[in-house]
């Protein structure tokens, strides 16, 4: 008997990179706010390597808050960095909530290994730049950012 | 961009007059080659910039200008605190004090091809490179302070380098008023294993060899001569500066509406210089940029090691220290007398003339050295700086040549294993950790820094001295 195929991804929910002179782009689309700021995330995770090459067996916890929706994609994103940074992980799973302007996420991933993963560059930061968290017309939200590298 | 949307003044620099809320002109120097290539964003981000609040006499970009945050990257703008002059986290970046250490061997070419593949191997295990790369070097809280405060004295205190790599290095090794009490815990968390590192992207270690000499006298009291053998060191301030850049770039973009600052632009997040954030996220860019001094100290110091474990009693002296991504106040002249500014300059490189106070006696006649970094294929430049720089651009010329497509563009066209199998059929060897790094890194990913540099020239920003070829590069 073979394993069944893992359910496709709803098609609302996808990222992409996007092209920025010396840097890049990250966007993030899906059926709440929440979900695109998990794709963005992902995005971010694309940046570094193929987020299908890293495996969610190990997770942290972040909380963070900004006065609007704009912000809070940033302080969520930089949040992600630092804790790559400092712990020496990548992540590939985002499990997103936001209240308002409040947001709670456990990330899941695991230790870099340069080998496997061979990230490609290091990100330095969000910036504000092409920042956007909108509502499209179908009522999927995107949500993106120019990350430093 | 069109051309016509200048005022040309002459053959390398264009005029936009205060239009809107501009406060003072936007100028670009450039040829017209350069500005057709330059896209729109430049216009629209060095006007922004002219709108600032405390700007004096012009929103200025290089010839290498291209799009940044908020502050076009080859951008450089000067404001007058006592007129309530504004500092921009996107007018300095996320590496502070990014910057290029070009350091002279003894050596001819024909002294290291025979040692080619030892050295570069030497190097690459000695400096610690690309993402999830780790130093040797810890640093307890008392210590770091002590960095963030004396930079690359306190390196060499530590003993690495030697006492007359310091005032080869700009500030003398020392940027004065750090703040580390403005640095977060967070910002030292994130630089916990990164000093003495070279970090990633378009970051390199490189092996070059003096190809060209452009102007002989300057070339001679520099120390360059055809085929001699050079190092260059392109790094910045790690982690602990971008994470200054990250919080203060929020903080920043909160507390502009407070201050009353009309940002045309939300990433040209700044605050009054003369204000609570603004003296804080000051005292901790100060502080970065002693992190980013002492950090290419240390790093200058490894190379010298493994140059000498490769080639036995090769040695290196250090021509000059120089930072792209800076706010400095300075005194210039403005309007007849002189006044003391801060100078932002973004993907920019100060490039003080001959007879500046600042420079050490070796350099006094000379002019201040300015390394160009180009890509593993174009090679680099080394300029001098000029008096006529000074009336142009407050002492700046430009620092490389940006990209000339996207990294995930380059990705596609090349593999990283046929750039570093072309690179070693024209005798070059790179090292590095990443195979896709290497590609969205590949030379024709970059645009021609010659033509910046010639345009550098010819605006008067800067001299050519000298064009270096690369041997060996050393990447992230």
């Amino acid at each position: 008997m073979t394993n069944p195929e893992p359910a496709a991804k709803p098609p609302m929910e996808r990222f992409e990179l996007f092209a920025h002179g010396a840097d890049v782009g990250v966007r993030g689309r899906g059926p709440s706010r929440a979900a695109a700021f998990a794709e963005a995330a992902r995005a971010m995770t694309a940046v570094l390597t193929d987020p299908d090459k890293v495996k969610a067996n190990t997770h942290v916890s972040v909380a963070v808050e900004a006065p609007d929706d704009e912000l809070l994609l940033l302080e969520w994103l930089n949040a992600i960095i630092f804790e790559m940074a400092t712990r020496d992980m990548l992540f590939s799973r985002f499990e997103v909530s936001i209240d308002d302007h409040r947001l709670s996420a456990t990330l899941w991933g695991e230790a870099l290994d340069r080998a496997r993963h061979e990230p490609a560059v290091e990100i330095k930061g969000a910036t504000l730049t092409a920042l956007k968290v909108s509502r499209e017309a179908d009522g999927s939200w995107l949500a993106q950012t120019v990350v430093d590298v | 961009m069109e051309p016509q949307k200048f005022v040309q003044v002459s053959e390398t620099e264009w005029r936009v007059e205060p239009f809107g809320r501009m406060r003072v002109p936007a100028i670009i120097y450039a040829d017209r080659a350069l500005i057709e290539e330059m896209d729109d964003k430049v216009l629209d981000q060095v006007t922004n910039v002219a709108t600032l609040p405390g700007i004096v006499r012009a929103s200025y970009a290089m010839p290498d200008a291209h799009w940044g945050y908020g502050f076009p990257i080859g951008g450089v703008a000067a404001f007058d605190a006592e007129e309530g002059g504004v500092i921009s986290v996107g007018g300095v970046g996320f590496d502070i004090s990014c910057g290029v250490r070009a350091m002279l061997s003894e050596l001819s070419v024909a002294d290291v091809e025979p040692h080619k593949q030892a050295l570069a191997d030497a190097l690459f295990a000695s400096v610690p490179a690309g993402l999830g790369s780790r130093g040797d070097i810890r640093l307890d809280d008392d210590e770091m302070t002590a960095m963030l405060s004396g930079g690359a004295a306190w390196a060499l205190e530590r003993g690495w380098g030697e006492a007359a790599d310091l005032e080869r290095i700009e500030e003398h090794g020392v940027m004065p008023g750090a703040r580390p009490e403005f640095v977060t815990e967070k910002a030292r968390k994130r630089q916990h294993r990164e000093m003495g590192t070279l970090g990633s992207g378009n970051h390199y270690l490189e092996v070059q060899e003096v190809a060209e000499i452009f102007d002989a006298a300057i070339a001679e009291s520099f120390g360059l001569s055809k085929g001699r053998v050079v190092l260059c060191i392109h790094c910045g301030s790690r982690g602990l500066g971008h994470q200054i850049g990250t919080e203060y770039m929020k903080d920043m973009a909160v507390a502009a509406g407070a201050q009353g600052i009309a940002l045309p632009d939300r990433e040209l997040a700044c605050a009054k210089i003369d204000s609570p954030i603004g003296q804080r996220y000051l005292g901790a860019m100060r502080a970065a940029i002693n992190c980013a001094l002492a950090n290419r100290q240390i790093i200058g110091h490894l190379a010298r090691g493994a140059l000498s474990r490769a080639i036995p009693g090769a040695t290196l002296k250090l021509l000059y220290d120089v930072s792209h991504n800076t706010c400095k106040e300075e005194p210039h002249r403005i309007n007849g007398e002189v006044r003391n500014v801060f100078i932002h300059r973004k993907g920019a490189t100060r490039a003080f003339g001959p007879g500046h106070p600042d420079l050490p006696e070796g350099l006094k006649h000379s002019g201040q050295p300015v390394l160009i970094g180009g890509s593993m294929g174009t090679g680099s430049y080394v300029l001098a700086g000029t008096r006529k720089s000074e009336e142009k651009a407050f002492s700046s010329a430009c620092h490389g040549a940006g990209r000339r497509m996207s990294r995930h563009q380059a990705y596609r066209t090349w593999k990283g294993r046929q750039v570093v199998d072309e690179l070693a059929a024209r005798g070059i060897l790179v090292r590095s950790a990443s195979s896709r790094g290497v590609a969205e890194e590949a030379p024709g990913a970059y645009k021609d820094v010659g033509a910046v540099v010639d345009a550098a020239e010819n605006a008067g920003l800067s001299r050519k001295v000298a064009w270096l070829k690369p041997l060996i590069c050393i990447k992230g």
